[in-house]
């Protein structure tokens, strides 16, 4: 992804658009969370409600099948803590 | 040539829109502008013209299904008026910044409240920053051949911007003129198929309208006010093609008589037949004045606009609607801002006139000059724009 400084406005596409579909896959939303979920694999079901219920796709299955948060885009909300059927996620405050 | 027949202006600027073969027309009545959508939906349903005919719930809807049959490179047509313009204001913004080339024909109307039908310019003036390319037609013809005008600027590949034709309410909408049609011939030289700069395509996706923040709005902001600067030298090579083909030359800004004078009017859409009248009884009388007509509002022709005043000592500037709390006249004083740098530069007197379609006789304006005249016997250079004919 070509970075702010080597963009002027005279890169910018006509009217802003997009043309390379998908590239929100680059865009960092996770650049701002203040709390990460963090998974006791041990207490998971694989049930996957927590990937459901993730707002921004952050949520992945590993290769043993339980979830867990690609940090580059979870933004710390919390919402799969609250779903979470064997409450086995817990919200670790970024600055412990 | 084409042929010259007298129609309702409002049933030639519909007939103009079925000649370049619209694609997509998606709009909501409103007085004044109801006979345009009349007839088109008339010529569709007759099947004289092959369009998607999309009849909105309202004009805000109107302009959504405008950007996204433009997007999806359909050519589109919409037109309003006053109460709907300002409904639909939001999406105004968002066609001309994703740069959709969307022509809109509105018959200015005055603006609610208290409510009213009659023609002033109110309602298009707070669309004046809204990125738009804007024209001012002064009779029928000049309707017409904008329509056309409007197509071919706005899709142009150096520009793909959208276009704004005004054309008063009832005073032309509403007016029996005899207006040259063009033959279909002559719309097909002029102009070419519609490529868009970028088309929605489900095989071919692309991301139109993303979020947008600081690092980079600056720059967008930039673009587009560089590509609406740009459209320019194109409208001009546009109306000069025009000519060729109709032997009717328009430019940015039009003198009446190519003589230079001390005095000039300056005006914009149809007042300028009724103050052409004054000038010239003026003139008669011998004094020095002329007439200005500003074609172009937006891109604003900075140029064009000094040769034209050249060294006149003073402009008259008539505005069609009130800044409140501001310099009143939002035409004068874009034009005192056009000439401040200037040492030499003309008394910019401005007069507010005919709002909500209070009509202005020839005799006005001959007062209206002879006031401004006195504004300078003191040797004023700075005047505030005067609401004329307030009754106080
Ligand atoms: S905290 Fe919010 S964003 Fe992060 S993984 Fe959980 S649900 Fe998704
Ligand atoms: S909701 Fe809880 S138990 Fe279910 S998959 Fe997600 S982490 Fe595991």
């Amino acid at each position: 992804m070509t970075t702010p400084s080597e963009f002027t406005w005279r890169d910018l596409e006509p009217g802003v658009i997009i043309s390379d579909a998908g590239n929100s896959r680059e865009y960092k939303t996770g650049d701002w969370r203040s709390a990460r979920p963090v998974v006791d694999k041990a207490n998971c079901i694989k049930c996957g409600v927590c990937y459901l219920f993730c707002p921004d796709i952050a949520i992945t299955q590993a290769a043993d099948g339980t979830f867990e948060a690609d940090l580059y885009y979870c933004k710390g909300c919390g919402i799969c803590e609250q779903e979470c059927y064997t409450g086995c996620i817990t919200m670790v405050d970024e600055e412990e | 040539m084409g042929k010259l027949i007298g129609k309702e202006v409002s049933v030639a600027a519909a007939d103009a829109v079925g000649l370049v073969n619209v694609d997509v027309i998606a709009a909501y009545p409103i007085t004044p502008q109801t006979h345009i959508v009349e007839h088109l939906s008339e010529l569709v349903a007759a099947g004289e013209l092959d369009a998607e005919y999309i009849p909105v719930e309202s004009e805000h809807s109107a302009m959504s299904v405008c950007c996204g049959s433009s997007a999806r490179g359909a050519r589109t047509f919409t037109c309003t008026s006053s109460q709907g313009l300002a409904l639909m204001n939001e999406v105004v913004f968002i066609a001309s910044s994703l740069r959709l080339p969307i022509v809109m024909v509105v018959c200015n109307r005055h603006l609610s409240a208290p409510i009213g039908i009659a023609n002033d310019h109110s309602d298009i003036m707070p669309v004046r920053d809204s990125g738009w390319i804007q024209v001012f037609a002064e009779n029928g013809q000049e309707v017409f051949d904008h329509v056309i005008h409007a197509f071919r600027v706005a899709e142009s590949e150096k520009v793909s911007l959208p276009v704004i034709v005004n054309m008063d309410g009832f005073v032309l909408s509403h007016m029996i003129e005899p207006i040259e049609y063009w033959e279909e011939e002559m719309v097909k030289q002029y102009l070419p198929e519609f490529k868009p700069l970028y088309r929605l395509d489900p095989d071919d996706p692309i991301t139109i309208g993303a979020l947008t923040m600081s690092e980079y709005l600056t720059e967008a902001k930039m673009a587009q006010n560089e590509a609406l600067k740009n459209a320019l030298p194109e409208i001009v090579t546009a109306w000069d093609e025009m000519a060729e083909i109709t032997g009717r030359q328009y430019r940015p800004v039009e003198k009446l008589h190519e003589d230079s004078s001390e005095t000039l009017f300056l005006t914009m859409g149809s007042i300028s037949g009724i103050v052409s009248d004054a000038v010239d009884q003026l003139r008669e009388q011998g004094e020095s004045v002329n007439l200005l007509k500003l074609r172009l509002f937006r891109p604003f022709p900075f140029k064009a606009l000094k040769e034209a005043v050249g060294n006149a000592r003073r402009v008259i500037v008539i505005d069609r609607a009130v800044s409140f709390g501001g310099p009143p006249g939002p035409v004068a004083s874009e034009i005192r801002s056009a000439f401040y740098s200037d040492t030499n530069r003309p008394m910019i007197s401005g007069f507010i006139c005919g709002l909500g379609g209070r009509d202005l006789i020839p005799d006005d304006y001959i007062n209206i000059y002879r006031e401004s005249l006195l504004q300078t016997e003191g040797g004023a250079t700075e005047t505030e724009d005067i609401l004329y004919g307030v009754k106080a």
